[in-house]
């Protein structure tokens, strides 16, 4: 089955982006496909790569990464959340004149196009949200 | 709207101010209405309260989005379902909603209410009839 997956809180305050990454892990590990992964909300700060979590703490951001890349998942980032939330890429600070970008390996930031747009490709839309 | 268009569901269920998924939904709306889905709005819990009418924010010091509810109607937005125990529980009435209106193409543009207050059980069969479905 084809599924789009939907993060809707940021890390750690919410228990919601580490579900939504695991059942993400289990879904490939079932030989699903994942369409895309979406963060809105807060979801977009899971896409930090400037958190520091304690050494005895999961990582949500490096687990994302990991994931991301080895599976070559496509994780989408709202540009419009992204920029509330102080959440760039390179070209996005630039355009922005702001000094510096924090967007994490394995995401890219795009519109929210790509929601719909995952909604219409994917069999299963799976939301994870508070 | 296109042959293979999917039934796409807004679920709303907080309320206008104070987080802001109200806000977030509506922008999703509003981009999701290029795409040519066949869009349903739901509103439940604290979520009837986005269509509250004489919402006034400046004491909060946040833009009033609610006159926005009113524009989705030129988007092809007109399916507008409120949970009639979610407004009787906090002693809201169809009244205290403000009017939304859309323009039936099909029937000579005539003015119809976008606004269904539907029961809890309506609205599960709404829901049970849609291919993707935005909860916020």
């Amino acid at each position: 089955m084809k599924l789009a997956i939907v993060v809707n809180e940021g890390p750690y305050t919410h228990q919601a982006s580490d579900t939504a990454l695991h059942f993400t892990r289990a879904a490939l590990e079932a030989g699903h496909e994942i369409e895309r992964v979406f963060f809105y909300h807060d979801g977009v700060n899971n896409a930090t790569r400037l958190t520091v979590p304690p050494q005895d703490d999961r990582n949500l951001q490096k687990e994302w990464t990991e994931l991301g890349t080895t599976h070559g998942l496509d994780m989408v980032v709202c540009i419009a959340a992204a920029q509330r939330r102080g959440i760039l890429d390179a070209n996005e600070a630039k355009r922005q004149g702001k000094d510096a970008d924090n967007i994490a390996e394995g995401f890219r930031i795009s519109g929210l196009g790509q929601l719909i747009d995952a909604g219409i490709q994917a069999d299963r839309l799976v939301t994870f949200g508070d | 709207m296109s042959e293979d268009a999917k039934k796409f569901l807004y679920v709303n269920r907080k309320a206008p101010y104070g987080t802001i998924y109200a806000l977030e939904s509506l922008e999703v709306v509003l981009i999701g209405a290029a795409f040519e889905q066949e869009v349903t709005l739901a509103f439940l819990d604290d979520g009837v309260y986005q269509l509250a009418k004489g919402q006034e924010t400046a004491g909060v010091g946040m833009k009033n989005f609610s006159p926005t509810y009113r524009a989705l109607g030129d988007y092809d937005v007109n399916k507008f379902y409120v949970e009639r125990e979610s407004l009787e529980e906090r002693g809201l009435t169809e009244d205290d909603l403000q009017e939304i209106t859309y323009e039936d193409e099909d029937d000579d543009w005539a003015e119809k209410p976008s606004i269904r207050v539907v029961n809890r059980d309506e609205m599960k069969k709404i829901m049970s009839e849609q291919d993707v479905i935005l909860s916020f």
